[in-house]
């Protein structure tokens, strides 16, 4: 399978542990992943007012750039475009929507985006995770080689991958695509009942306190539950989850810093991919002595 | 002592508008408050998220002035719970517009210590200033 891919600006930064995993696990389960040309910031939230277009511009043109993959024949009939950060893809699927079910909208970005062809409105906005759920976790399963035993894995979800329903992958209420692609890697399932609740997402800009209590509302519960690890796939969940967990534990003495994985590093990691593509040198919470501990991860890498 | 409320064209106009902004039919709202129930910032907001669909309601523009509409982070937890399909989300960011779109910024970028914005990652930065600032 050939799929047009949107990275979006962290996956090349700070989250290239994310896109690194991701691209090397896709690749062992025959999806080759084509970066767009071009792409351009997606803008990361999606516009809420009725009468904002102009922030829609911005994810339109990434799907432009889809249809031209097709016509150039660099994909054949793909309009699907694979993302794999939960804010790329809310605030994309929420344009493609938009313009979907508003012709009237789409008329007015298209006469603005004076020098782009016609978006005709046919992209299907997808994570990862969608594509994982339609090849079949089963047969996810059959590429593992380092199964991931009895390390206890508590799905995170948080916003974005969820909500709104037109735009969430699974139940917003109720979601499980975590829990079953990390059971076929071989992981024991831990629920935590923080699972969907908000990281504090931005706050973590101008009003960090608010984040640090969020975040250690999420880890705390993880940990009662029993969890020696959780998950996400957004790379700001991944920064307040992860990387407040120095601020976190400098304010709650009793709190224990817990790894936090983009589900993709477990599947690079069951799938026996090697470090390199495995990339935990990129998470602030190190998992490697976990993994030691567990023998996922051999003695001294 | 009976308090009467006067709705006034004033109050009816700043419900119009917030309508039109919002896209959504706010004089639905039944006030069950399954809404703030939901909302995992509620506890930081001087009023919840019921309160603020109510004041708008009945076009109350002090509304616009609470600390609750910057606390939403459009996570949508409300949203998919509201029994009668509203979406409180798309009420503050219409209430956060009044302000940005008059060019009053909530947060000073220049106020952002150095050393947090070494570490903060774009997705950060771009997702506060597009909800923050005008």
């Amino acid at each position: 399978m050939k799929i047009p891919y949107y990275p979006g600006c962290s996956l090349k930064t700070t989250a290239r542990n994310l896109e690194v995993s991701a691209l090397a696990s896709a690749s062992t389960l025959g999806i080759e992943m084509v970066e767009i040309p071009r792409w351009n910031c997606c803008g990361t939230v999606f516009s809420l007012t009725s009468d904002d277009l102009m922030h829609h511009v911005a994810p339109v043109r990434n799907l432009v750039r889809v249809q031209e993959m097709n016509r150039q024949g660099i994909v054949d009939n793909e309009y699907r475009l694979l993302t794999l950060c939960s804010m790329c893809f809310n605030t994309m699927k929420g344009s493609a929507l938009r313009v979907a079910d508003n012709p009237d909208d789409l008329d007015k970005i298209n006469n603005f985006m004076d020098r782009e062809e016609d978006y005709e409105g046919n992209v299907e906005v997808v994570h990862l995770m969608e594509i994982l759920r339609e090849m079949g976790f089963d047969k996810i399963g059959e590429a593992v080689t380092n199964p991931l035993g009895d390390l206890k894995i508590a799905p995170y979800y948080g916003c974005m991958l969820l909500r709104p329903k037109e735009i969430g992958i699974d139940d917003p209420e109720d979601p499980t695509i975590g829990a079953d692609l990390f059971r076929a890697l071989g992981a024991e399932i831990v629920d935590n009942p923080y699972k969907k609740v908000c990281c504090g997402a931005y706050h973590t800009v101008a009003d960090k306190n608010l984040v640090i209590d969020l975040a250690y509302s999420i880890l705390s519960q993880a940990d009662k539950a029993g969890a020696e690890a959780i998950t996400t796939s957004c790379p700001l969940c991944a920064f307040n989850l992860d990387a407040r967990q120095k601020e976190i534990a400098e304010k709650y003495p009793e709190f224990k810093t817990m790894p936090v994985f983009y589900f993709t590093q477990l599947m690079a990691l069951a799938f026996g991919l090697g470090e390199d593509k495995c990339m935990f040198e990129g998470n602030y919470v190190d998992p490697r002595p976990l993994l030691r501990a567990k023998a996922l991860l051999k003695e001294g890498s | 002592m009976i308090n009467k409320l006067v709705i006034t064209s004033k109050n009816e106009e700043f419900l119009r508008r917030i309508v039109e902004l919002s896209g959504e039919t706010i004089t639905v709202c039944e006030q069950c408050g399954t809404c703030s129930g939901g909302c995992p910032l509620v506890l930081e907001m001087d009023v919840t998220p019921a309160e603020m669909m109510r004041m708008v309601q009945l076009g109350q523009e002090e509304v616009a002035e609470t600390r609750t509409i910057w606390l939403c982070a459009s996570c949508f937890s409300c949203t998919v719970k509201c029994p009668r399909g509203l979406d409180p989300s798309k009420v503050a960011e219409a209430l956060r517009q009044l302000s940005l779109r008059k060019a009053i910024d909530h947060i000073d970028i220049m106020n952002i210590p150095a050393d947090e914005m070494d570490k903060l990652p774009q997705i950060a930065l771009v997702s506060a200033f597009r909800k923050l600032t005008g």
